[in-house]
């Protein structure tokens, strides 16, 4: 490698530093709410601290279960309710997402770590919205 | 690029307004539960007296978790005369009351590890930072322990307010803010009551009792306004200073109207200590919080097993057992019996842990997740904050993702400090989870340079605690919704057989130290009935 095009790369490298692989998305959001949009950059804001950029989970204590071949996965309501209401030490999502934003990153972990059949669904809005009554009535019904 | 201008030209958020926020999105119970992390509740119940009965004869306690819920038990049951066996997962005692210093190892979830370069003597606390004066119980076992304590500085005048939108991105002195706003909306309510606006409301003769405390509450000047002047650089500050010499008549700077604090969207940030958690005095322990732990650990002796995995706990009339895993040898099942047991592992940790125990208690467990924090401290060179800012000890508040910088309380004038140079909650907590430790201490450092630009010049060293990563607790407390709470709470605190829980998840205080002392005294309380009868 040449002088001239390792120094090109170095500069590259530092340009591209501050810069993130999801160009308009933002590291940070301004609230409660997140403010990526993309699967991936919605991924890598939530997902990621628990269940690893890799989708492999971690043990501590207790464990984060891995994404990567989760056989739950197979079950698109799973993962909805999951992401919307949580469950045990999951905590839930639905308020701090809409509806576009549970289906694109409810559809990046299929498209990484789904079944075969199952990566390249996309989810709609409307199976967001049907999921987030479905579990809102079932609070209801609940009340104390 | 269209995403970032509209993220950009988003006015900054207030506190207040996030609570707000909150509230419409989560409910009012994360409003509660906001609330009091806040600091929005009552004074601690803690007796100073609080002891046990004494315990049945050879009546033994396994104790799992030797948090400072978990130490507290042990060390009242063991002045009470029970036979205490506590189990601990981590390689210390303490769980989250946690300090770091030069030389700790910490590997978080994931297996990212950091080694701390912290000068001799400097640290940060990870963990609970700060002790409310009205925590009694923490207070009590402080005093009982001999634990030093210190004052912890949480309202610096001098420290700033910042908004990435306001003032052009200028940090604002607490001090100037608040007594600006302070002036500016005292003079408008004089106004109003001089326009006699206010004659329905109110009676002439408190309307003048109004004025004249108008004026001393704001810094008002005869006419009832607050002007550039003695008095209101009273508050505000002068600039320059007034020294001796030809110094000594100094020009009085321009306060900020009104609607410049307002349109600032800084006002609503000014409540730094105004909650109950917060209203000074506050304490810390001399040398890092941990000091609590440490003492406690002592006081309990060498009942301790270290670095044991808790997988199972059975019990039946006759006693509890739990099974866990050493984590030196893993894959050898061992276990433990007792007659009793208290359990304080978080429920992030227990809802996959199997127990015998009622499904009401199960569901209890379950229904819980926990917030997500995130905290990085910063080693500097120098205390520029001190020998450029004239700021000692306190908190800056910031819209930015780092939300927070803590000034070091003690050693003033030292070379060397280390700053809270992050405290995220909320969605920037998960995104800065999701960061390698070396990127939340580069990101910490790019974004606090906005409010200290000498960051770059005078880094030395930085460590950063995902909770959600930390391995003995996969999360930073317990999250508890209204509904959550109405529906289980109670539950969660009954004894189930021979076993009941403790922590700050199991106390009306989750978060602080003092939830999981009470809890604590709770459970032991609760089992010395039950034992006795």
């Amino acid at each position: 490698m040449s002088r001239h095009m390792r120094s090109a790369l170095l500069l590259l490298g530092l340009f591209a530093l501050p810069a993130l692989a999801m160009d308009d998305e933002p590291r940070f959001s301004a609230g409660w709410g997140f403010d990526q949009r993309s699967g991936p950059a919605l991924y890598a804001a939530i997902c990621a601290g628990c269940h690893m950029p890799d989708g492999r989970g971690a043990r501590g204590a207790a464990a984060y279960p891995a994404l990567a071949g989760n056989a739950r996965l197979a079950a698109t309501p799973y993962l909805l309710r999951m992401i919307l209401k949580g469950g045990k030490a999951m905590p839930a999502f639905g308020s701090v997402l809409d509806d576009g934003q549970v289906g694109a990153v409810a559809g990046e972990v299929l498209r990484r770590f789904g079944p075969p059949g199952q990566s390249a669904v996309a989810i709609t809005n409307d199976e967001v919205a049907a999921m987030r009554a479905a579990i809102q009535q079932e609070q209801r019904s609940q009340a104390p | 690029m269209v995403g970032r201008m509209s993220r950009q030209t988003r006015p900054s958020t207030s506190r207040r307004a996030w609570l707000q926020q909150l509230g419409r999105v989560a409910g009012s119970g994360a409003v509660y539960a906001a609330l009091t992390q806040l600091g929005l509740v009552q004074a601690s119940p803690a007796r100073a007296d609080f002891g046990l009965g004494r315990a049945p004869k050879g009546a033994r306690v396994l104790v799992l978790g030797a948090g400072l819920a978990g130490l507290v038990s042990a060390y009242e049951l063991q002045r009470a005369g029970y036979q205490v066996q506590l189990l601990e997962y981590q390689a210390r005692p303490g769980g989250r009351c946690w300090t770091l210093r030069g030389g700790d190892h910490y590997t978080e979830l994931g297996g990212a590890s950091q080694h701390c370069e912290f000068a001799p003597g400097e640290y940060f606390n990870p963990g609970p930072w700060r002790i409310p004066y009205h925590h009694h119980g923490v207070l009590g076992y402080c005093k009982r322990l001999g634990v030093a304590l210190q004052p912890f500085i949480q309202v610096n005048h001098n420290a700033y307010v910042h908004g990435q939108q306001a003032f052009g991105g200028k940090p604002q002195r607490w001090r100037e803010l608040q007594a600006d706003f302070q002036g500016q909306v005292s003079e408008l309510l004089a106004k109003v009551v001089q326009q006699h606006q206010l004659d329905e409301a109110l009676g002439s003769e408190d309307q003048a009792r109004l004025l004249e405390a108008l004026r001393s509450h704001g810094a008002l000047d005869a006419q009832g306004r607050y002007r550039a002047g003695e008095i209101a650089a009273e508050r505000r500050g002068f600039g320059p200073q007034p020294g001796g010499g030809v110094s000594a008549a100094p020009p009085h700077d321009q306060p900020l109207g009104l609607h410049d604090v307002l349109a600032s969207g800084l006002a609503g940030r000014l409540d730094l200590g105004s909650g109950f958690e917060y209203q000074m005095p506050l304490f810390q322990p001399v040398g890092g919080m941990d000091a609590i732990a440490r003492a406690l650990a002592k006081a309990v002796g060498p009942r301790i097993r270290y670095r044991a995995r808790v997988t199972e706990i059975q019990q039946d009339e006759r006693g509890v057992t739990a099974q866990y895993e050493d984590l030196a040898r893993p894959g050898t099942p061992l276990s433990v019996s007792a007659d009793w047991c208290i359990c304080t592992l978080p429920l992030s940790v227990l809802s996959q842990v199997e127990m015998r125990i009622s499904p009401a208690l199960r569901a209890a467990i379950d229904a819980v997740s926990y917030f997500a924090a995130v905290k990085v401290g910063l080693q500097f060179g120098r205390r520029f904050w001190e020998e450029d800012e004239g700021i000692y000890g306190g908190i800056s508040s910031t819209d930015l993702a780092i939300r927070t910088i803590g000034y070091p309380s003690h050693h003033f004038h030292a070379r060397k400090g280390v700053l809270l140079g992050a405290y995220a909650f909320g969605a920037n907590a998960y995104e800065f989870s999701a960061l390698t430790p070396a990127e939340r201490v580069r990101e910490a450092l790019r974004l606090g340079a906005q409010i200290h630009p000498q960051y770059p010049a005078e880094f030395e060293h930085g460590m950063a605690v995902a909770w959600h990563r930390h391995p003995a607790t996969l999360g930073c407390f317990a999250w508890w919704t209204q509904a959550a709470r109405e529906r289980h709470y109670a539950q969660l605190l009954r004894m189930d057989g021979r076993l009941i829980l403790a922590g700050e998840h199991a106390s009306l205080l989750p978060a602080w130290q003092e939830g999981a002392v009470l809890s604590a005294q709770h459970a032991v309380t609760q089992l010395h009935a039950k034992a006795s009868a």
